[in-house]
């Protein structure tokens, strides 16, 4: 009895044993099978990878093209994106130029034509790309075969640029035509401008009040056609201002400005014959602070009280300011800007508004010769015929003749 | 010969431009590039010119005691103290130094800017001075105008909120509609006046900004 007890007693204490032990660790691997986890397949590479150099444009810059992975379709989560690598020889080595995300086939390399610029691109040098299929395990990725060589170089064309090069041809060929047709004494008649008509009127107002004219040529500086247009402006009001005997004040914002100006008006009085009553600070400059010269403009306003204020040019958040000061000391004002924010400005507080072209067609009315009248008609008939084409666009964008509004496209590059 | 050499210049300098629009190589960008840099050096020496004008016309004013003449005093101290310290006492004369010393920052943050700022907060009351005369409802199309402005103005203010759920359509349709059409014309316009009168700058036909009719 006691011997069974013991053995009992035995087995009862090799079970907890054995029992305590497989809780504590576990069990031994079967030495006979060795478990791996699977490596991702990598995704399937990109086809039809193509580079060539980009159009229109300056150099430095290759469109690298290709047709997307296979796996890169809506769902599989096994492309995340695509590298674009480039080296200059096929052996290598390639750096990476960008990445573009999934669903994407096209990548612009731009580069630097700066030779100290890390981003260098020497123009018709071998390059070699190809596009890296990229996923969501970095480790795991798919090259597509080497493209190359690819040669970059500017272009003496752009392309894009060819509706406005035909419309500057026709629009050029229509000017000479009619400057030539008013050259041999035909009469072309313009419609008036208010505006226009107001000038002899408001110079004969300053001479019978004995107050002078105020002009203000605006914030452009000399390179801009508004401001360009308003030198001629000013050339013909500074001549009969000098033929009336009244005074002409003309502050400016731009010292290249001024000196034109002073150019222009001194020629004017010269053409009236009155040289000698041309004095030189009739045109002066102020600052080149845009509210410290309205300050200046509105303080010689309100205590030179001139009889007519002239604003024609190129004007900003100031055109009010000025204008409504102008109305507040009581001077008859006439305006003409291009500025399309400022136009409304200029309509509420002066008595007449030239109105976008009309500032440039405001020399030819004041002169009536006839060749600046030719080019006015060429006008007149260029809007006709953008009129009639918005027309037709109206219509093809309804049926769909996409090609027809395409023909206007001129891409931004 | 006077006029004969800038009408060639302004031809020549002015087709090249042109030419250097539709060209987008990289020497046609070096042109263009050079031919800008001339504007910066011809602006600083236009810019002493610019000076010695203001110098002059404001010391006449003092040197006459021409009404508010004092002004012109504040002009010209105005003018020496910001050379005078933009140069840092002279000691930075070759530098930009002198734009951050102590007093040209302090004149310019504390005296400059806020009478900018005056001068353009002066637009608000403008605007509305402007608004008053122009909205006034004297006929069809003031009347016209009268309605659209509050329609735009009301779809704009933050109290109104509940209001606009029909206005915003309203407000959006007078902008993108009537209101584009007609800057569009404008612009059109205005597109075709600067093509005409550069034409007729580099062919010389419009040559008064010489100084001659």
């Amino acid at each position: 009895m006691k011997e069974i007890l013991m053995v009992f007693l035995a087995l009862l204490l090799a079970g907890g044993i054995s029992s305590a032990g497989a809780q504590e660790s576990a069990p031994p691997p079967d030495t006979g099978t060795l478990v791996v986890t699977p490596a991702p397949a990598p995704p399937a590479p990109v086809t039809n990878l193509n580079a060539k150099d980009k159009p229109n444009d300056h150099g430095a810059g290759v469109v690298v093209t290709w047709t997307p992975s296979a796996d890169d379709v809506v769902g599989s989560t096994r492309v995340f994106g695509y590298a674009i690598l480039r080296a200059a020889t096929p052996e290598g080595p390639f750096l990476e130029r960008g990445k573009v995300p999934i669903g994407e086939g096209v990548f612009e390399d731009q580069g630097s034509l700066d030779e100290v610029s890390p981003d260098y691109m020497a123009d018709h040098v071998d390059y070699y790309y190809k596009v890296r299929v990229i996923s969501p395990d970095t480790t795991v990725y798919a090259d597509s075969e080497i493209f190359g060589p690819v040669q970059c170089f500017g272009q003496w064309f752009n392309t894009n640029k060819l509706p406005v090069l035909i419309f500057v041809l026709c629009f050029t060929t229509l000017a000479i035509f009619f400057i030539t047709h008013a050259r041999r004494g035909a009469e072309l008649y313009i419609r008036p401008l208010a505006g226009i008509e107001a000038v002899d009127e408001a110079i004969g107002r300053a001479t019978e009040m004995g107050r002078p004219i105020l002009y203000v040529l605006g914030l452009g500086t000399a390179a801009e056609i508004a401001t360009i247009a308003s030198f001629t402006i000013l050339g013909r009001v500074a001549k009969k201002v000098a033929e009336y005997q009244t005074g002409i004040i003309v502050p400016c914002y731009d010292p290249i400005v001024m000196t034109v100006a002073q150019e222009t008006v001194k020629a004017s009085y010269l053409d009236a014959g009155r040289p000698d009553a041309y004095n030189e600070d009739m045109v002066y400059f102020v600052t080149q602070s845009q509210f410290a010269y309205v300050a200046a403009v509105n303080g010689t306003m309100l205590r030179e009280l001139p009889a007519t204020n002239i604003y024609m040019g190129k004007f900003f958040a100031e055109s009010l300011i000025l204008a409504e000061t102008g109305a507040l000391a009581g001077s008859i004002q006439i305006a003409g800007t291009d500025e399309v924010a400022q136009i409304p400005f200029f309509v509420v507080a002066c008595d007449y508004t030239l109105i976008g072209e009309e500032l440039y067609a405001a020399s030819a009315y004041l002169g009536r010769e006839p060749v600046l009248l030719g080019s006015l008609k060429a006008q007149d008939y260029a809007k006709a015929a953008i009129m009639i084409m918005a027309v037709i666009g109206f219509v093809a964008a309804i049926v769909g003749w996409d090609w027809y509004v395409n023909l206007f496209n001129v891409p931004s590059n | 010969m006077k006029r004969q050499i800038p009408l060639a210049l302004v031809f020549i300098f002015g087709v090249i431009l042109i030419i250097q629009y539709f060209v987008p190589h990289e020497k046609s960008e070096w042109i263009f590039e050079f031919l800008m840099d001339w504007i910066y050096i011809i602006g600083i020496f236009a810019l002493a010119l610019g000076i010695w004008s203001l110098i002059r016309v404001s010391w006449d004013k003092i040197r006459l005691r021409r009404e508010n003449w004092q002004y012109s005093v504040v002009a010209l101290l105005g003018l020496t103290a910001m050379i005078f310290f933009g140069f840092d006492y002279f000691r930075n004369f070759f530098n930009a130094a002198g734009l951050q010393n102590f007093m040209f920052r302090h004149f310019f943050d504390y005296v400059m800017i806020p009478i900018q700022s005056t001068m353009f907060s002066l637009l608000a009351f403008f605007i509305a001075s402007a608004s008053y005369r122009a909205f006034r409802a004297r006929s069809l199309l003031a009347s016209l105008l009268l309605l659209a402005a509050l329609i735009v103005m009301i779809r704009f203010n933050p109290y109104f909120g509940p209001l606009t759920a029909y206005l915003e359509q309203t407000a959006s349709w007078l902008l993108n509609v009537p209101n584009l059409a007609a800057k569009r014309a404008i612009v059109i316009g205005v597109g075709l006046g600067i093509v005409a009168t550069a034409l007729k700058v580099i062919l010389g036909i419009e040559r008064a900004y010489l100084g001659k009719d």
